[in-house]
């Protein structure tokens, strides 16, 4: 199945482990990745908040460029997910806006008529792979893993904009996959709530102690680790935890996967060709339970 | 139809439990936070019933001593907002029905609210959040009297109806991330609030209205998780308001805090490579402040150690010069 592959700027820059593991799992899954190598960031909401007409531009510009390759945009990370598909909803449901934005990239080579479906490879798994699929390339089960979900904002919120009125299973989908790839999904509050990440820069302390203190509950409901479909929540949950666990006064040590690192481990991969080894929080103590050593 | 009850009980008799997965190393807004333990009943009620209803007959019929908040029971005086199963709604427009979990419904009040007992939190230091953003029209005219009224376009109210429709019930707090680790955060009601007069055209103090929502515990004090939108009974859409009240803050040249450099170097980032520059964004947006700065080294030595740092030279995308087009033709300020 051919996809527009929209990487987001962290896969390509600290999180080079999410790129890897995203590129390793296609082929198991069939996956035919066109890269958008041209497509922009998508703002990742700050813009939208300052400019919503440089945003919708910037985004229309992305929808376009995947659907003049006559593909759903395939994305690999909540956040580029949320924003993308909020500035796709408008695009699509408000003719002058969509008017708007082609006025200003009309003679860029490009022009969005609306009809890109924006699909964060976790639904894709669900809604287009297919479990069949995904369950034939198992040859790996994790069982003995207690997997505590994190989702990450948005992929969740708002609801209209990603299609969870229709979908509602969408908000399950990783609790399924964890069960799916044999291992136990830890059931926590957390797992819908706020990394912190967005408030970094500007309240560090009460930035990490939202993070830090979902990891705990996770940590309290027996979580060997967390995993993640957002590389934004990584970079707090994972980047930031030791300094995390000085806010919160205790030791923390959990590691954070993202998605198609979990997937790679289900699917045979080694854990240095998904770059386990590349974490702030190590990954060891969680391999050793499925018997495998970064 | 009969349905089981479970709620979250603040000391009715004396008895104290510990709750469960709590974390208490890292302060919570009120320490007051209290010890609970759970207690579960049965009703028989018609299928249509409201959550309410069932909290209502377990008081009248089974267990005086359950305390609730409530009045018009029909989704307007905002007294009945409690946790129901782990996110805020008002308990008279919940059925009972759709918020049936493995056979039982859960309410309580949530821990990052003081509770005074049972479902009953007390909702002070939320008023007092509230009054904090000066909530009325300020004006430096003398109004017209009092048998005229004072007439604005039409237009310009429809921008304030969704504001308008707020009924302090407080939903949006209880779930709002950022105030459950800052208590100093004005949080989302208060906020929506604020944008609310300030975008009035009758307002007078518009300037000095933003100045204050751009300090500390104000508008960039919001994680941007979307819960207050998600929870929000009468489509405030708080986030969103919060949203708005930044862009007025920043066009109108409140823009010596962390959030604007960060929307700045972000823009500037995007506009010159087409991608997010996350070696620079940090630094960038904390400027000149120095302890903060410092405070930020240990993780980038982490993340350094773990081979996580970006490429020092940040690499520009191809077709660059289409997206320097679209910043000089929509960028606004960030041409």
């Amino acid at each position: 199945m051919k996809v527009a592959f929209f990487t987001g700027c962290v896969s390509k820059g600290a999180c080079p482990e999410l790129y890897a593991s995203a590129k390793a799992i296609a082929q198991p899954l069939g996956l035919e990745l066109e890269e958008l190598t041209e497509a922009p960031c998508t703002g990742a909401g700050v813009l939208s908040e300052q400019n919503p007409e440089l945003a919708d531009s910037l985004n229309g510009l992305t929808l376009a460029m995947a659907e003049s390759k006559g593909a759903d945009l395939m994305t690999i990370c909540s956040t580029c997910q949320g924003v993308l598909s909020n500035h796709n909803y408008r695009l699509k449901t408000e003719a002058q806006r969509l008017g708007r934005v082609n006025a200003t990239i009309g003679d860029q080579g490009y022009r969005y008529s609306g009809s890109t479906n924006v699909k964060h490879l976790l639904w894709m798994l669900f809604e287009d792979i297919g479990l069949d699929r995904v369950r034939a390339a198992i040859t790996r089960k994790l069982t003995g893993l207690k997997i505590a979900p994190f989702y990450g904002c948005y992929i969740l919120r708002p609801v209209e904009a990603l299609g969870l009125r229709e979908r509602p299973e969408r908000k399950t989908y990783l609790e399924q996959l964890i069960a799916l790839l044999g291992a136990e999904p830890v059931e926590y509050r957390g797992a819908t709530k706020c990394c912190g990440f967005p408030m970094l820069t500007f309240n560090r302390e009460a930035s990490l102690a939202m993070g830090g203190k979902h990891i705990i509950e996770a940590k309290e409901k027996g979580a060997d680790l967390l995993v993640t479909p957002c590389p934004l929540c990584h970079l707090n949950l994972d980047g930031q935890q030791p300094d995390a666990a000085r806010v919160m006064k205790r030791k923390i040590d959990v590691p954070i996967f993202h998605l198609p690192q979990l997937l790679g481990l289900a699917f045979g991969l080694s854990p240095q060709e998904l770059r386990l080894d590349r974490h702030v929080v190590p990954t060891a103590a969680a391999l050793e339970k499925v018997e495998l050593k970064v | 139809m009969q349905f089981t009850i479970e709620v979250g009980r603040y000391n009715p008799e004396g008895t104290y439990a510990p709750q469960a997965a709590r974390v208490e190393s890292y302060p919570p807004p009120w320490n007051a936070s209290p010890p609970r333990h759970v207690q579960t009943y049965t009703v028989e009620l018609p299928e249509h019933a409201v959550v309410l209803d069932a909290l209502i007959a377990i008081r009248e019929y089974q267990d005086e001593s359950l305390a609730v908040r409530c009045a018009c029971r029909s989704a307007i005086c905002g007294s009945c907002a409690m946790w129901i199963n782990g996110h805020a709604n008002l308990a008279c427009k919940s059925k009972l029905s759709e918020f049936t979990e493995n056979g039982k419904t859960r309410v309580e009040c949530p821990p990052s609210m003081p509770v005074i007992r049972d479902l009953i939190w007390d909702m002070g230091p939320f008023f007092a959040k509230h009054r904090n953003v000066r909530p009325w029209l300020e004006q430096k005219q003398p109004v017209p009297g009092p048998l005229e009224e004072y007439r604005v376009a039409n237009e310009s109210m429809e921008e304030l109806i969704q504001e308008v429709s707020c009924i302090s019930c407080g939903a949006c707090l209880m779930d709002c991330e950022s105030y459950a680790v800052n208590a100093n955060f004005l949080g989302p009601q208060a906020l929506a609030q604020a944008y609310r007069y300030a975008a009035d055209p009758r307002d007078e103090i518009t300037n000095e209205r933003l100045r204050s929502y751009s300090e500390s515990g104000g508008v960039w004090d919001c994680t941007h998780c979307y819960e207050c939108v998600a929870q929000c009974p009468k489509n405030v859409a708080p986030l969103e308001q919060i949203l708005k009240l930044r862009k007025m803050a920043v066009d109108a040249g409140f823009t010596n805090n962390a959030g604007t450099r960060h929307a700045d170097a972000f823009a500037n980032s995007v506009k010159h490579s087409g991608r997010l520059n996350e070696l620079t964004l940090m630094p960038k947006s904390l400027g000149f402040n120095i302890v903060e700065q410092l405070r930020s080294i240990p993780s980038a030595i982490n993340m350094m150690r773990a081979g996580k740092l970006p490429p020092l030279i940040h690499p520009v995308i191809p077709g660059i010069e289409r997206i320097r087009t679209i910043f000089q033709r929509v960028g606004g300020r960030f041409k």
